[in-house]
């Protein structure tokens, strides 16, 4: 079947990004139609954990970009309800060490300033919040903003609320472009959605997308696997992540990193992660991966010790030079607006990014400056 | 017939392993869910949300919804566990942990 659409503006992706893009647009009056090669959620957005998280954040347009999406997750769960099973739990950060809290401590104090909740929890009071926690540790802050969903449900329900006419299984083969070279639409496998706006929501691939519009855009992806256990009553209550997790994001290496991240789910399953590695789509199971993540949990908890793990999933963050995502419109080609690169914070920022995006679309001054995340940014370094 | 017949299988004898205290009888090599199969039990674990049966799905390790507690672990694939002499076997409720 060929079709031929008009509409306001085609979303590329039916990840998390690209249904929060539609969302907002949809609200703004826009007529959206969404386009994904696969299933909705089927990239990235179907491989990791829904986190919601200021903790891990230093200050800067990425944290007021996650404070913001925030307040709209917390919006958008009262009008949406449980079905995306967002929990407000809350993260814990622990140190083993001294130095360690030392260096969390100072972290904490610079995220206050930028409007961040962050608790000092003394070693002696951390087990108060998590009785199941590894004795010795050195202390921690806790963090009662972060929060989490179940990703691909909060995609398809986000998707569905839009309103959005959805096209899956439909591959973008290239973005057409008017004379003067802005873009009015896109060519897919199925036939041409025209439109005078497109958004690369497409993630990790985004770099792809904005190759068929001509313009370079550097995303890489960067491996991660999580391990799922049993199902367990609710034995881990927050986030509980040790404090090299923070480093191990902002670290440019692409050798693999690991630290320890366990949270329990609504459903009974404990999420294990987080490992990081640049090895291109390798999508092969990795052992040596899942044992250090296996033993860096149980250093949190000991309990685990005896918890069998069921499986593990991989995926692949959107990895940008300077972990900061591209949202916003293309000098380089006008009519097309990127919202992708994200890393391993999409979830948590799509909802701000979809806001922020359908502010730019609709001719409005965006609520935050959107300079930072410059989707060309990569050219002046470049030249 | 006896699904022993068509393959003319010739097994060791039977042993006795209990489900819920109950003796049955397995044979060696049967995996857990078939010695429940030939016993005529055909669920074993409750849901965790509300409390539905659950037996054998897919029955080749994927879908873990056979998932049932064997001397002591909960959680474990009836599909894909050798039943063992002695081995007992209980219902699962929900996680199978204590809350």
């Amino acid at each position: 079947m060929s079709t031929r659409l008009t509409c306001d503006v085609v979303v590329i992706g039916a990840g998390m990004t690209g249904a929060a893009c539609a969302l907002y647009a949809a609200r703004a009056g826009l007529d959206v139609t969404v386009v994904d090669r696969g299933p909705v959620a089927g990239g990235t957005t179907g491989a990791g954990e829904g986190n919601l998280l200021v903790s891990d954040k230093e200050p800067g347009p990425e944290l007021e970009l996650a404070l913001l999406s925030l307040r709209l997750w917390a919006g958008l769960a009262g009008e949406l309800g449980a079905p995306i099973e967002y929990e407000a739990k809350g993260g814990v950060v622990v140190a083993s060490s001294a130095e360690g809290l030392a260096a969390l401590t100072d972290l904490a104090a610079a995220q206050r300033t930028a409007g961040v909740v962050a608790e000092t929890v003394t070693a002696d009071r951390l087990h108060d919040l998590e009785p199941h926690l590894a004795p010795g540790l050195a202390g921690g802050v806790r963090y009662p903003q972060d929060s989490q969903v179940m990703p691909t449900l909060a995609a398809a329900h986000l998707l569905r609320a839009s309103g959005a006419r959805l096209l899956t299984g439909r591959n973008v083969t290239g973005v057409l472009r008017t004379a003067d070279g802005s873009v009015r639409g896109v060519r897919t496998g199925h036939g041409d959605v025209h439109a005078p706006a497109v958004v690369n929501a497409a993630g990790t691939w985004g770099g792809e997308i904005a190759a068929l519009a001509g313009a370079r855009l550097p995303v890489l992806p960067r491996r991660g696997f999580v391990l799922v256990t049993e199902p367990l009553p609710r034995r881990v209550r927050h986030k509980v992540y040790a404090a090299d997790y923070v480093t191990d994001v902002a670290s440019d290496s692409a050798g693999l990193k690991t630290s320890p991240v366990v949270e329990g789910t609504a459903a009974g399953p404990v999420l294990i992660g987080a490992s990081r590695e640049r090895v291109g789509f390798d999508r092969s199971f990795s052992l040596p991966v899942v044992r250090a993540l296996a033993a860096g949990a149980i250093r949190l908890f000991p309990f685990l010790t005896d918890v069998r793990a069921m499986r593990t999933y991989v995926g692949f963050r959107p990895y940008m030079p300077d972990h900061l995502p591209a949202i916003g419109p293309d000098p380089r080609v006008p009519g097309l607006f990127h919202a992708c690169g994200h890393e391993g914070a999409g979830i948590g920022l799509a909802t701000g990014t979809g806001h922020l995006l359908a502010q730019v679309l609709g001719g409005e001054a965006p609520e935050q400056d959107l300079a930072p995340f410059r989707p060309d940014r990569f050219e002046e370094e470049a030249a | 017939m006896s699904p022993l017949e068509p393959v003319r299988a010739e097994p060791d004898p039977a042993f006795t392993v209990t489900l819920d205290g109950r003796e049955i009888e397995a044979l060696p090599g049967q995996t857990v869910a078939a010695a429940l199969w030939t016993a005529g039990v055909v669920s074993w674990r409750t849901t965790r949300g509300e409390g539905r049966p659950r037996g054998i799905f897919c029955g080749i390790g994927v879908c873990f919804d056979c998932l049932v507690t064997v001397n002591g672990r909960p959680n474990q694939r009836a599909c894909l566990l050798p039943v063992r002499p002695g081995d007992a076997i209980r219902t699962q409720e929900g996680t199978g942990h204590e809350d």
